[in-house]
């Protein structure tokens, strides 16, 4: 399995995702320069968190519409597969590859800190490794995490299975006390229609060696490479 | 020709940011504040002297980059 990693100019968990990955694929994934308009054929691509372009304007607004990410969207419309975590996830909104849109933290601070939070779907390349309603625990680091979506949005992802996962409380109870950004219905994570782009706000690369804490993150590369070798 | 640009976020979304400004307001005991919104202002300077081509061009701008959509209404006025 061959996998690239996206770096933009503010990307700061490149290396973090490029670590994560060589340890699940047992390969070095190609880091993509985000001028880079053309690159090798890949079975996965990652936009990595951190604050791509000063988060000028907008978070991800501005990468979005880098060389790279034109080819990005490309080859997302032809199939290919993408996990957006934190920054790639607003990234991934801004490019139109997933619905939806992040917003200032309701509470307007920065949150830093592992959150709890429930697998809401096993059935996709991400998460097949998990179970349906698996608890897992990685952390957020980010500014910018509230998850907006229109009513008619928020219930056709219901309804087709969209919601990855959801922040819960210690209890892993779905609310207001486990949602640590004010996200509508408690999103962390969304797919696409075809659940071949997957967009997250904690960062699953984090928390992918035991040494450092934990490893439910891990679970996720696993099984992308699984599911892509 | 310049072209003045308010980007605001639509009814209904929330706008924590507004909210803090309100209270801010408030706490300066300034009366009569009801409701704060923010959003952004963005001047461009523009080449040419057609004003309906103008605010063709930038409203394009807007629905590409300036505003997301999905939250954000915008408005474009051209002024010589």
């Amino acid at each position: 399995m061959k996998a690239a990693v996206i770096v933009f100019p503010g990307s700061n968990c490149d290396r973090d995702v490029q670590v994560a990955l060589r340890q699940s694929m047992g390969r070095e994934p190609l880091m993509v320069w985000h001028k880079q308009g053309e690159f090798e054929q890949v079975d996965l691509i990652v936009l990595p968190g951190g604050f791509s372009y000063g988060d000028y304007l907008r978070s991800g607004a501005m990468a979005a519409h880098s060389p790279a990410m034109k080819e990005v969207v490309k080859r997302a419309k032809a199939g290919t597969p993408v996990l957006g975590i934190c920054n790639g996830f607003q990234v991934l909104t801004e490019a139109g590859l997933l619905p939806g849109a992040l917003m200032r933290n309701a509470k307007l601070k920065f949150v830093c800190r592992d959150v709890d939070l429930r697998v809401e779907s096993s059935q996709s390349l991400f998460t097949a490794r998990y179970e349906q309603g698996q608890r897992i625990r990685i952390p957020v680091a980010h500014h910018d995490g509230c998850y907006y979506a229109d009513a008619q949005t928020l219930e056709t992802l219901e309804e087709r299975g969209q919601i990855a996962f959801r922040y819960t409380d210690e209890a892993g109870e779905v609310n207001a006390d486990g949602n640590p950004n004010g996200s509508l219905a408690n999103i962390a994570g969304v797919f696409n229609e075809t659940k071949t782009v997957l967009g997250m706000m904690p960062h699953p690369e984090r928390l992918a060696d035991p040494r450092l804490g934990g490893s439910d993150g891990r679970t996720l590369f696993d099984g992308l490479v699984e599911a892509l070798t | 020709m310049k072209a003045l640009v308010h980007v605001t976020l639509k009814p209904g979304v929330l706008d924590p940011q507004g909210k803090a400004i309100e209270h801010a307001l408030s706490a300066l005991s300034v009366e009569g504040v009801e409701e704060v919104r923010q959003g952004k202002f963005i001047e461009i300077e523009l080449a040419g002297s057609d004003e309906a081509a103008a605010q063709r061009s930038v409203e394009e701008m807007c629905r590409k980059l300036l505003a997301n959509t999905v939250i954000e209404n915008y408005s474009v006025e051209i002024v010589s």
